[in-house]
């Protein structure tokens, strides 16, 4: 199905169960502990034999020797893998770092060998008898000192954020040069790490040149093709199965070395090979969200008006790696004649940096959405007040293009009557409780709708049971759910006569789980082998489909009703197709909104931050179930504190490598970090985002929350930290001093 | 050796080595108990060993010869959930699921420490009874980490099947 055009009325809006906040159909499995995740099926990999990487212990130079003789002689051990029996594994196209292979290392904890025994703990003790030595070089390690030999590049986060290297309009410098009120500050975020719960994990087994791999991936399509690269394969001899993934963050869009390192061991072992990287090798195994150096210069006129905005960013990433597209929200989230975006990248030898939730937008708006607030001041303006007064509704760069929905206002709004805004004292460290001292913090939430083909096959069966396939995953962000709401919707079902199945790369293939995209697209996909399948059934009762009603079970056309089972006959129907897009996202700008609140109180003391409230009022198109959306933005939010409050991989500057790499050292947000939370959707329906007039929800949560906590802790204290995440170092100097 | 889990005897022949979480995920097949870490640091190995919670990463299962041991898998089943199970569900207090099993057992045994007066770093007053406040919940459970970031509903889940307990 080619949508080309906006929307008009179709099935789904009649909102008989899409829009409805329905339990998660798959939580039953997840909270009995019996949905399969990668490394957990006894169910179709029986006796496998165990794998354990070893990460390189240097992070640039060459192998020189890699000695394996007392590994091979331990107990139980199978096989034995070395980098340096195959050439480097070619990369995918999204990926810079080589994954295995050859003697080169690139960066720390890359894997160069895998050791594969009858059990776990034989497996890891013989790693522990591997001796591999190294010709160790120097390397570039520190972002601030190679920042100065950063070049312009253009950005792609793969994600949807790009931005060429230098993007001008108007005469920026001029315009800055002549505003009465100015800003010109520099922001730094640091290297971050998904830390998803589940490490990175499969099971590989051969059957002659065929391989299947249980693994752990957001993105099906994309692994098949570029494991089928890596090992030299046929794409059609290879299976990928995610049935559950336990958190990806985007740390799992890509193949990563748990699959070709399974792969391998299972050939060399002629047996099922289960592998799961350690924790403590994930954080500088795979990638992560590189750290950046932010400068944003704003110039306005006395009104609070924008006339000059310019925002560039510079960060680090391996040889042929990308730039963290920090600036990318800069170009459309306000008004401005006079526009300077830039983006530079430094080549570093820390390992690869790639996409993380809201990549781009959720560093770029720790610095823009600050910077933001601090001109408000300058202004004297209330920082809801400016953001309103500087509100566009068209691509400022191309005036021409309107945005599809814009109600970033609207959510700003809302906001200050819900959260009592009002209340806020604009002058810092003014409220005090005990101990504590109070401010409250705003920032806007920007991230593009992102819109890309998504397949389904839908099959019915003679019991009126609607089976959806599609290689779609669900990360977390409730796909089985949304994915039955609408095929129940389309053919006139209660959601209990449909089964979902992904995550098979067997199965038609999806837009995947990245940039926000998946519920949108993927329940598009359902959508049109749904209209297909109700071709189908229509033609097969020689109804005309465009009369036919899916209703409680049945399809009527006149006075006729017949049950969908008995529709369907003994052998069943199937019907498969995608959506795929026109250009209606290149005529307008589609894009989600949010206003974010927080309010925070901090130890007068110690300097330690408390998150006291948090509320976010999103505008993203159709809610296609409140509960799980809603999901997605409380935990957004969090991970926006984490940001925002404790979350940096250390660099270790003279060995080259994330020093904080398990979940003791590198702090995520836990229970006792985040209060109640609250979520707003405002009623919207996007007619140029798809057939489901939905948009995405999962990434606009991150975007800007980090920010407001900064704002807050402005308020609250008057200490503004340009230098993230804000620990207590960085404030407790500078509190005010006791009475 | 013989495990007691979920009211059964099970035997398993296991290496001195193996954790009370490998000796389940890999010899007895109850995947229901998640590694996440392996270091005792991310909570989603929890089980209960004689009531109490444990991170099952952080102890070997030789240590546990008689003891009574009950997994995610002894609180309920898809079609028979405990009401915790159901709490978590109704109020969607998960997401990706993976960290789900062992918050539901620490949130289950959290409850009965409560109940036993056990205080915490957010109780107030030694000598009183602990009560059930979200601030006790949240510092109690702060031994289970959540990426997906499901917290504010977690407690959710927890308040209503404790208040319906007391």
């Amino acid at each position: 199905m080619r949508f080309d055009t906006p929307a008009t009325s179709n099935p789904i809006d009649q909102l008989k169960v899409i829009g409805k906040p329905t339990d998660r159909i798959d939580g039953p499995l997840k909270t009995t502990g019996t949905a399969p995740y990668a490394y957990e099926r006894h169910d179709v990999a029986p006796n496998p034999a165990y794998g354990f990487v070893i990460g390189a212990g240097v992070a640039k130079g060459r192998i020189t020797r890699i000695e394996v003789s007392a590994a091979r002689a331990a107990p139980g051990v199978v096989a034995v893998v070395t980098t340096l029996e195959s050439a480097p594994l070619p990369n995918g196209p999204m990926n810079t770092a080589t994954l295995f292979g050859g003697a080169e290392i690139q960066h720390y904890h890359q894997a160069v060998a895998l050791v594969v025994a009858e059990t776990f703990e034989q497996a890891r003790a013989a790693a522990a008898l591997v001796r591999v030595d190294y010709a160790r070089q120097p390397g570039r390690f520190d972002l601030a000192a190679e920042a100065r030999n950063a070049k312009p590049v253009p950005g792609d986060s793969g994600e949807g954020s790009g931005a060429p290297p230098e993007d001008r309009f108007g005469d920026f410098e001029g315009a800055f040069a002549a505003a009465p009120v100015k800003l010109d500050e520099t922001y730094t975020t640091p290297d971050e790490s998904h830390a998803a719960m589940e490490p990175h994990a499969t099971i590989a087994a051969w059957e002659g040149d065929r391989l299947t791999v249980w693994t752990s991936n957001q993105m099906i399509a994309w692994g098949k093709r570029d494991l089928a690269k890596a090992l030299s394969m046929k794409p059609e001899n290879i299976r990928l199965d995610s049935p559950y993934v336990g958190g990806g963050f985007g740390g799992k869009l890509f193949l990563r070395s748990d699959v070709v390192l399974a792969a391998l061991g299972a050939r060399a072992a002629r047996r099922p090979v289960k592998v799961a990287l350690t924790r403590p090798l994930i954080a500088n195994n795979t990638t992560h969200r590189p750290a950046t150096i932010q400068r944003v210069r704003l110039g306005a006129g006395r009104d609070g008006r924008i006339t000059a905005i310019a925002h560039e960013s510079t960060s680090g990433n391996l040889k042929d790696g990308k730039p963290e597209t920090a600036v990318q929200q800069t170009k459309l989230l306000y008004a401005g004649a006079n526009r300077l975006t830039a983006l530079r990248l430094a080549e570093m030898d820390l390992p690869e940096g790639n996409a993380m939730r809201a990549p781009g937008e959720a560093p770029g708006l720790m610095a823009l959405e600050v910077a933001i607030d601090e001109m408000a001041e300058r202004l004297g303006l209330d920082p809801v007040e400016f953001r309103i007064i500087n509100d566009t509704q068209v691509d400022p760069e191309h005036p021409e293009r309107h945005f599809s929905q814009r109600q970033l206002v609207e959510c700003l709004r809302r906001g200050v009557e819900r959260f009592g805004w009002t209340n806020r004292d604009p002058r810092p460290g003014q409220r005090r409780a005990g101990r504590w001292l109070l401010g409250m913090g705003v920032a806007a939430g920007f991230r593009n709708n992102l819109l890309t083909k998504s397949g389904a096959r839908v099959r019915l069966d003679s019991g009126g049971v609607v089976t959806v396939e599609t290689d779609m995953t669900d990360i977390g962000t409730g796909s089985y759910t949304i994915i039955a709401q609408t095929a129940a919707e389309m053919m006139g079902v209660p959601i209990g006569k449909v089964v979902v199945k992904l995550g098979d790369s067997d199965f038609p293939a999806s837009a995947g789980s990245g940039g926000q995209w998946g519920a949108n697209n993927s329940t598009a996909g359902v959508f049109a082998a749904c209209v297909k399948l109700r071709e189908a059934v229509a033609q097969r009762l020689g109804f005309n489909s465009a009369e036919a009603e899916f209703a409680n079970g049945q399809v009527r056309s006149g006075n006729r009703a017949v049950p969908l089972g008995e529709a369907a006959g003994p052998g069943g129907l199937v019907a498969e197709d995608a959506i795929e897009y026109g250009d209606l996202a290149k005529r307008y700008q589609q894009s989600t909104f949010a206003g974010h609140f927080v309010e925070v109180a901090v130890d007068v003391f110690t300097g330690e931050t408390r998150i006291q409230r948090m509320l976010a009022v999103c505008a993203a198109g159709r809610i296609l179930n409140p509960k799980s959306a809603r999901s997605q933005v409380i935990g957004a939010m969090t991970m926006g504190v984490g940001a925002a409050l404790s979350e940096a991989l250390e660099v270790d500057k003279r060995h080259g490598f994330f020093v904080n790499h398990d979940l003791a050292g590198y702090e995520v947000p836990v229970h006792a970090d985040i209060p109640h939370q609250e979520v707003l959707f405002l009623d919207e329906v996007d007619p140029l985002s798809s057939p489901m007039k939905a948009k995405g929800v999962g990434e606009l949560g991150l975007c800007g929350v980090g920010a407001a906590v900064a704002n807050a802790i402005y308020n609250a204290t008057g200490i503004r930290v340009r230098d993230y995440p804000i620990t207590l170092d960085k404030l407790i100097e500078r509190l005010p001093t006791l009475a | 050796m013989s495990l007691r889990i979920n009211g059964q005897a099970r035997a398993a022949e296991i290496d001195t080595r193996t954790t009370l979480l490998d000796t389940l995920r890999e010899h007895l097949k109850l995947t229901g108990s998640k590694k996440g870490c392996d270091h005792g640091q991310c909570g989603a190995c929890t089980v209960m060993v004689n009531g109490r919670r444990v991170y099952s990463c952080l102890t070997l299962a030789i240590m546990h010869e008689g003891d009574e041991i009950t997994t995610i898998e002894g609180l309920g089943q898809p079609e028979n959930l405990h009401p915790m199970q159901a709490a978590f569900v109704k109020h969607d207090g998960y997401q990706c699921g993976y960290c789900t099993p062992g918050q539901i057992c620490s949130s289950v045994a959290m409850l009965e420490e409560i109940k036993a007066g056990v205080p915490s770093h957010a109780t107030s007053d030694l000598t009183a009874a602990p009560r059930l406040t979200a601030d006790e919940i949240r510092e109690r459970m702060s031994g289970n980490i959540c990426r997906c970031g499901a917290y504010s509903n977690i407690v959710d889940a927890i308040t209503e099947v404790a208040e319906k307990q007391a």
